[in-house]
């Protein structure tokens, strides 16, 4: 590395002071994802465009997301870090902006500006919802339902409460074993105002009460953990009803031809975004840093949502987002930020989950052990 | 030859006595093997051993309260917990030099998040009293400003802290002990600042902050002390000092800045620390949190082992948790319990299958085995996936009941994400565990006692009970342990089949290890479990003895 490093130094020397920069930079960068055709669309979208303007760097590919905070917090403490950039949930990155363990950004100067010269904080707006957090995309967590239920005598589900709602909409119903979302949406179809889910949560009463409300379909519900299961039970009618990630749903629904639709109602939004580590080297840190530039900025964000049905994170993404790359059709309606979809959604509290999901967890997990 | 060996000792060849010679022999044998194994016993060390005691090391440690807030945490000392009123303003001023270097070190957080494993709240408590720690002293430093402008200068405070005359290296030596406490590894290096005697005695509170402030700019930030404006909180310090310094015989470098700003102390818009922290969060006046804070301030703790027996750690003593929050009794319960009933029915399916490959010819034997060892062969993941595609509502096994009109199409069975599913897929994994040591056993009985005891009057099944199962019990035995250790500390079957109901500790200890990160407790989890398998081991020995049991 050393070596590297001093010869670097030296042809930065010997070159021009204009070119040194980019002497400067690690040809190679790890980058870490979550696999799958979310890391599909990142590669089209942005990382293969990139490597055409520098072919001189490798990109590797590490596909731990789902325990990015883990694995980072072991790096640290072996003093180890083999990571370049990491894509986190906007949740993780607080918490690992929490530990010290993401670096803090200024969104400002290290993203490029909308094309209208808007600054990257504006553009991005309330999805900053970190220090160390550089949003990407919007997701959703949301149901999609099998549209070929003969029990359901030709009703179709249309809002959150026909979930809980067993004798018109009769069969398994798979949820994500934890209890985010889950509480929310039980407050909700027990008659509590969106706006007041989280105080009334905040109440062993309230809990108790989402607890209660989960139990009336207790029994007719398969708890899922990976992304993948939901499509997997729908596809396979294990289930009628499940929630999963709007994405997966959009490739069970279009890519796969399965007769099944989604129920956009109450869905919650999540956000999916970089973070850099604290304490990377300075010409690694240079590579990644022009990398982000580049990889977050209006066009590039625009074009990810051609190959997955996720909301660019910048509102001057939106106007440019058009058809998918393969199947030709228009994404816009299927973005968890379509207007039409958003009426009734809402934006999971990161900031009271931090406090009480220790808390939280253990009761539902007492609560699904009974 | 016969007239030396009786007088003195044996002597050999090269002249020392043989006793010796044969010692150091033998020495040199013991340390040529020692050689030989070195490579696999440093790899266990290193790679096993070490890991695993730096694991259990973790369920107890806690030295993050004491690294983060020592002076909290000792003028807590004085704080009666059970007093149900908050403490008094000291600990409230140790709170808020402590949390500032916390919160300069980026540390509050952390410390938030492992007091909010005791207590909901916490983990934003830090985090936004971090943000809003440095109010405090900004309005302190305004208030500087309009009496003297040089007052926050970098090079003016500089010299003020330096003075004259004799140094003093124990505030700088104290402050780095404390950041190294903070940041959780040693600093080394020159910090470039000292302060005179003298003035550590006349400003013994500014003294403390701005060495801190001086390590930390020179260690951490690696920026030269005397071109970076003080911290806030050296403000704030120098407003204590202020406030009782005798300031009359002192003549070092800015003193008439010190005395015009003595002066002037009443333009200082001086609050109560504890209404300080108060105006951030409410929360920090409620005696509660400061009695979690206190309880979990030792640098060792039984806090995590409490946890992972439903109990929890409160100021009056240990409690059981609340009925709706226990859950690892009942998960360790429900792991033996599984895994017996896998132990068991490994044996039920393993024995015959063990019985029928050991009085096989040779070549059918063979054949057979292949048969047990090819699933073994086959990735875990393949086998347990294959198991969902069987045993799901609309899986194969349904599929088949319902179409025998066996079973109705409305009422389908459920035979996954229970228990059921995780026995059957478990069983099917860990069976050739049981098969294999019972074979080889088996092996061993000749076949001719059970022809002996037949011809003797033996009915088949006392011939098979009185001398066949005697002999084949080590077998049972060995596959037993295997199967039982194997199971007890499963993972990824459990999780793919296991629903609910049918998922074992180890699930919960993976899920603090990537998903609530609870380290701690996830050490606890798992030390019981080792120390529950080791147990189990020795009582099997006591009562049937390990030199039984046979693995070929």
């Amino acid at each position: 590395m050393k070596m590297t490093k001093t010869l670097l130094a030296t042809t930065a020397l010997s070159v021009a002071a204009g070119a040194a920069s980019a002497q400067d930079m690690a040809d190679e960068m790890t980058i870490v994802s979550w696999g799958g055709a979310y890391q599909e669309s990142q590669v089209k979208a942005y990382v293969e465009p990139y490597i055409a303007n520098n072919p001189d760097v490798s990109v590797t590919w590490d596909e731990s997301s789902a325990e990015a905070v883990a694995k980072l917090r072991a790096q640290n403490e072996a003093g180890n870090l083999t990571w370049d950039l990491v894509d986190v949930t906007a949740a993780d990155a607080m918490r690992l902006c929490d530990e010290g363990l993401a670096m803090e950004v200024d969104h400002d100067e290290i993203l490029a500006p909308a094309p209208d010269g808007t600054p990257a904080s504006e553009d991005f707006g309330d999805m900053i919802v970190s220090d160390c957090f550089i949003p990407q995309i919007a997701y959703s967590y949301t149901f999609g339902y099998r549209t070929d239920v003969d029990a359901w005598n030709g009703n179709t589900p249309d809002e959150i409460c026909d979930v809980f709602d067993l004798e018109t909409f009769p069969g398994k119903r798979s949820l994500e074993q934890r209890p985010h979302n889950n509480m929310e949406w039980a407050l909700m179809c027990d008659g509590v105002p969106q706006e007041d889910v989280y105080d009334v949560l905040e109440t062993p009463e309230g809990q108790d009460r989402a607890l209660a409300k989960l139990d009336t379909i207790k029994d007719e519900v398969v708890w899922w953990t990976s992304g993948a299961d939901t499509p997997q039970l729908l596809a396979d009618k294990e289930v009628v009803f499940g929630s999963t990630y709007n994405g997966r749903l959009f490739s069970l629904i279009e890519e796969q031809d399965q007769p099944v639709a989604m129920m956009w109602d109450a869905q919650s939004y999540d956000l999916d975004g970089w973070i850099i580590p604290e304490g990377l080297e300075e010409d690694k840190l240079a590579r990644v840093l022009d990398f982000l530039y580049f990889a977050t900025d209006t066009q590039r964000l625009a074009d990810q949502a051609k190959y997955i049905s996720y909301g660019p994170a910048r509102q001057s993404s939106a106007p440019l987002v058009g058809e998918h790359a393969e199947l030709g059709i228009d994404m816009a309606p299927h973005m968890p930020t379509n207007p039409e979809n958003a009426s009734n959604a809402f934006v999971m509290n990161y900031v009271w989950w931090a406090d009480y999901r220790d808390d939280l967890d253990s009761k539902f997990q007492s609560w699904l052990a009974r | 030859m016969s007239d030396t060996t009786e007088t003195g000792p044996v002597i050999s060849a090269d002249g020392v006595p043989l006793k010796k010679s044969l010692r150091r022999a033998l020495r040199r044998q013991k340390l040529r093997a020692l050689g030989l194994i070195a490579p696999l016993l440093i790899f266990v060390l290193i790679a096993f051993v070490a890991p695993i005691l730096d694991m259990l090391f973790r369920s107890v440690e806690n030295q993050i309260v004491s690294n983060t807030l020592p002076a909290t945490v000792e003028a807590l000392q004085d704080w009666d917990e059970n007093s149900g009123v908050a403490p008094d303003e000291p600990v409230y001023k140790a709170l808020y030099f402590d949390m500032f270097l916390a919160a300069e070190a980026k540390r509050h957080t952390r410390l938030g998040s492992r007091l909010n494993y005791e207590k909901t709240g916490l983990s934003s408590l830090f985090r936004s009293s971090g943000r809003r720690v440095d109010d405090l002293g900004d309005d302190y430093a305004d208030a500087f400003e309009d009496i003297d402008p040089r007052l926050t200068e970098a090079g003016f405070w500089f010299s003020l802290m330096s003075g004259e005359g004799e140094k003093n290296e124990d505030p700088v030596a104290s402050s780095r002990r404390r950041l190294s406490g903070v940041a959780d590894s040693w600093l080394f290096g020159e910090v470039g600042f000292a302060p005179s005697q003298e003035i550590t005695q006349l400003l013994p509170e500014t003294t403390r902050a701005y060495s801190e402030f001086a390590v930390f700019t020179a260690l951490v930030d690696e920026d030269v002390v005397a071109e970076e404006d003080p911290w806030e909180a050296v403000y704030v310090a120098l407003a204590l000092d202020l406030a009782n310094a005798d300031l009359s015989s002192y003549s070092g470098p800015g003193i008439e800045t010190l005395r015009m700003a003595q002066e002037n102390l009443g333009n200082l818009p001086i609050v109560p620390f504890k209404d300080f922290f108060e105006d951030i969060d409410d929360d920090w006046v409620d005696p509660e949190y400061w009695q979690t804070i206190a309880v979990f301030s030792p640098s060792y703790t039984s806090g995590y082992f409490l946890n992972s027996v439903d109990l929890q750690k409160t100021a009056d003593g240990i409690e059981v948790r609340p009925e709706n929050q226990r859950i690892y009794m009942m998960l360790f319960q429900r792991t033996m319990f599984m895994s017996l009933m896998i132990t068991g029915s490994c044996i039920l399916l393993g024995y015959p299958v063990a019985w029928i490959l050991a009085n096989l010819p040779m070549r059918t034997a063979n054949l057979l085995m292949i048969l047990v060892l090819l699933p073994f062969w086959t990735s875990l993941l393949v086998r347990t996936s294959a198991w969902k595609v069987m045993l799901q509502q609309q899986g194969v096994i349904n599929d088949t009941l319902v179409w025998l009109g066996l079973v109705d199409d409305a009422s389908r069975l459920v035979m996954i994400n229970n228990q059921f599913g995780t026995i059957v897929a478990m069983t099917h994994i860990l069976l050739p565990f049981m098969i294999l040591p019972l074979y080889s056993v088996m092996q061993t009985i000749p076949p001719s006692y059970l022809r002996a005891a037949k011809s003797l009057g033996a009915t088949n099944w006392t011939a098979f009970w009185r001398v066949y199962f005697p002999q084949s019990v080590p077998g049972i035995g060995a596959g037993s342990i295997l199967v039982f250790i194997l199971s007890i500390g499963y993972y990824i079957t459990p999780e793919i089949v296991g629903g609910t109901t049918g998922v074992f500790i180890s699930n919960r200890i993976a899920y603090h290890i990537s998903s609530s990160l609870n380290w701690g407790l996830a050490a606890a989890l798992g030390t019981i479990l080792l120390a529950v398998v080791l147990i189990l081991y020795w009582a099997y020995d006591k009562i049937v003895g390990i030199d039984n049991v046979k693995l070929g």
